[in-house]
């Protein structure tokens, strides 16, 4: 093909600058926020340890021990033990396998149901909006918490049925964020353009709508894993999460409120690793918000 | 030239839009036809049905709150409203193809040019291997006079300029070989030189490809530059078809000549541009008499009684005023007024 190319010395050749894509204008940007990178850093330290964690550590999540219970950190347990003796270092390292898949799994529920029903919602309108629409509205309208609770109870209190409940009270979330943002993308021009050389509708939907409204997804996706990790927690601190041996971390903190004032440790430990990751997947959600969104740019 | 066959023909094409504070007739009985390889400009003030005469062509009316309620539009002996929207699909791109007003916002920000370009061409033909497209991609760009087209491909719409966007729109509405090419506004958006270029490039490829080209404009120079025949809009309707030099030596229409007269003119020190008095009313709102008469320096009773028609007054020229109704009498005296100006 090159051949058909009319060469016109050096000017043709001289390329300004390499190509830049979307993604990697998003990624300069978001280098130039420190407590981004920061955010990353945390979450990527979790994402190792949930990955790596437990190869390294030498105890097991269940070997009890009872002349050891409710030591305080030692050099042998670095972060003491708990009522059972169980060494908590290693069943935080453990939980943060549990705490990130049900943070990442459910959003990941919530943002393909509620990208799906947005989508449709925003981009047919009429009586099809409506109907989506009010549902979202009626799920809004109960405390997430509460909600959440009551599919649990439905379900059965389980890991697996705390994620579902946690990914179903936040597809209206996502729904309604996407749905505003089709609402605008629709009215543009190139949509209309696609239209004109003769596109389907679905094709529109799946190769223009929906990636030129995943920025703010991305960003409250992020943010959404926080969200979700923390109502996991909040789960399995009611018992209507992870079940008995389980190191969940919600769960930990239930266990340990009868040694607040005897052991603080147990309590202290898997907090700082919730609060921690929370911290984590909320200032990279930020620095994404920055990143992506072209008003922030100055 | 009169033996080229029409290709495209709106027979009295109503638009209406059905809004809470009413029905809106933007287009208003609209009957024209567009032959082979030409150059047709439809100009009018804004708000004045133009562009929604182009959506209604393509079957883009938003719909609510848009709807066609009567009339015709028949591309190669088919009525195009009674198509399918599966039907409608195959001719957009394919055999009727439009650029738009605003290049900037016109390509998908987020994909490559040569992504969009070879999606365009991939969509109606459909055996084509990906190569074979990418080929064409090229062709076109280079056509259209874009400098390292191969290049090109791999750019995203914000690295273009707003003149080498509108280029692209133009190389990928001619990527399938349309017979009938709509550009709305196609340099609107654009300064003046890139303007130029745009409509030479036009013009070029208009007798290169045969393409006829449907020209939606506000602008007489545009017009003047660019079309063989010209049709005015006013409120909703056709006021004056005429070939375009006519336009400019004869206008007849009242408001043809104001618009005339406002355009600036080097030549000649004026302290004022002239102005047409007034503003174009809402569609609908005028139910009775000819739409232009409040602002008429020429109307006379019967323009505010009575719907004016399109009057011919010679070979291929015709126009929606009274003044010329070779039946009425009364008018002698205005006649001579107007042709004394």
């Amino acid at each position: 093909m090159s051949e058909l190319v009319p060469k016109v010395d050096g000017i043709a050749e001289a390329k300004l600058e390499k190509t830049t894509g979307p993604w990697r204008e998003a990624w300069n940007g978001f280098k130039k926020s420190k407590v981004a990178v920061v955010g990353v850093g945390i979450v990527v330290f979790f994402i190792l340890l949930a990955i790596f964690g437990p190869f390294l550590v030498s105890q097991g999540i269940n070997d009890q021990s009872l002349p050891d219970r409710l030591l305080p950190p030692s050099s042998e347990f670095w972060l003491g033990t708990d009522d059972l003796g169980r060494d908590i270092l290693s069943r935080i390292v453990h939980g943060a396998r549990i705490s990130l898949w049900i943070g990442f799994f459910s959003v990941i529920g919530s943002v393909v149901v509620g990208s799906a029903l947005g989508i449709i919602a925003g981009y047919y309108g009429r009586w099809i909006d409506t109907i989506i629409s009010r549902i979202f509205d009626i799920m809004l309208a109960f405390p997430s918490i509460l909600l959440a609770i009551a599919i649990v109870s439905v379900l059965g209190p389980s890991l697996q049925n705390a994620l579902i409940a946690i990914a179903i009270i936040n597809v209206p979330n996502f729904g309604r964020l996407i749905r505003s943002k089709v609402l605008s993308i629709k009215e543009d021009e190139y949509i209309t353009a696609a239209k004109g050389i003769g596109m389907k509708d679905s094709r529109i939907l799946i190769s223009h709508i929906l990636p030129n409204s995943m920025a703010p997804v991305i960003v409250q996706g992020t943010l959404a894993v926080a969200t979700a990790i923390l109502e996991a927690a909040a789960l399995g601190f009611l018992g209507l999460g992870a079940e008995a041996p389980t190191p969940e971390w919600g769960k930990m903190l239930a266990d340990s409120k009868n040694y607040l004032q005897s052991a603080p440790w147990t309590m202290i430990f898997p907090g700082i690793a919730i609060m921690l990751t929370v911290l984590g997947f909320n200032l990279m959600g930020d620095g994404l918000r920055d990143a992506l969104d072209p008003r922030m740019k100055s | 030239m009169s033996e080229r066959k029409t290709i495209l023909q709106v027979k009295d094409l109503q638009t209406t839009f059905f809004t809470d504070s009413g029905e809106i007739p933007a287009v208003d009985h609209i009957d024209f036809h567009v032959k082979e390889g030409e150059i047709l400009g439809i100009v009018g003030e804004s708000g004045c049905g133009k562009s929604v005469t182009s959506l209604s062509i393509m079957g883009l009316i938003p719909q609510p709150p848009g709807k066609i309620v009567g009339g015709e539009i028949v591309f190669q002996e088919n009525d195009l409203l009674k198509m399918t929207e599966r039907q409608m699909r195959q001719i957009r791109g394919n055999d009727i193809a439009m650029i738009f007003q605003e290049p900037m916002t016109s390509l998908n920000p987020l994909f490559t040019i040569g992504n969009q370009m070879l999606e365009a061409i991939l969509i109606h033909e459909k055996g084509w291997s990906k190569k074979k497209a990418k080929e064409r991609a090229i062709e076109m760009l280079q056509l259209v006079g874009l400098p390292r087209a191969e290049e090109m491909l791999q750019d995203y719409p914000h690295q273009l300029s707003g003149g080498m966007r509108q280029r692209v729109m133009i190389a990928m509405a001619l990527v399938c070989d349309p017979k009938v090419l709509i550009a709305d506004e196609p340099t609107t958006a654009l300064d003046v030189t890139i303007q130029a270029q745009i409509l030479k490039l036009m013009r070029e490829l208009n007798t290169r490809l045969n393409t006829a080209v449907l020209l939606i404009t506000h602008d007489l120079g545009v017009v003047a530059e660019t079309c063989e025949r010209v049709i005015v809009m006013y409120a909703g309707q056709i006021i004056e078809e005429s070939p375009a030099k006519q336009i400019f030596d004869d206008p007849q229409h009242p408001y043809t000549k104001g618009l005339i007269q406002s355009i600036p003119d080097m030549r000649f020190k004026k302290d004022r541009l002239y102005s047409i008095p007034g503003s174009v009313p809402k569609p609908g709102s005028i139910k009775q008499g000819c739409r232009f008469a409040a602002r008429c320096e020429f109307a006379f009773d019967r323009c505010i009684k009575e719907d004016p028609e399109l009057y011919e007054t010679s070979d291929a020229h015709q126009t929606r005023c009274f003044l010329y109704d070779k039946e009425g009498a009364e008018m002698d005296d205005n006649k001579t007024l107007i042709e004394s100006r």
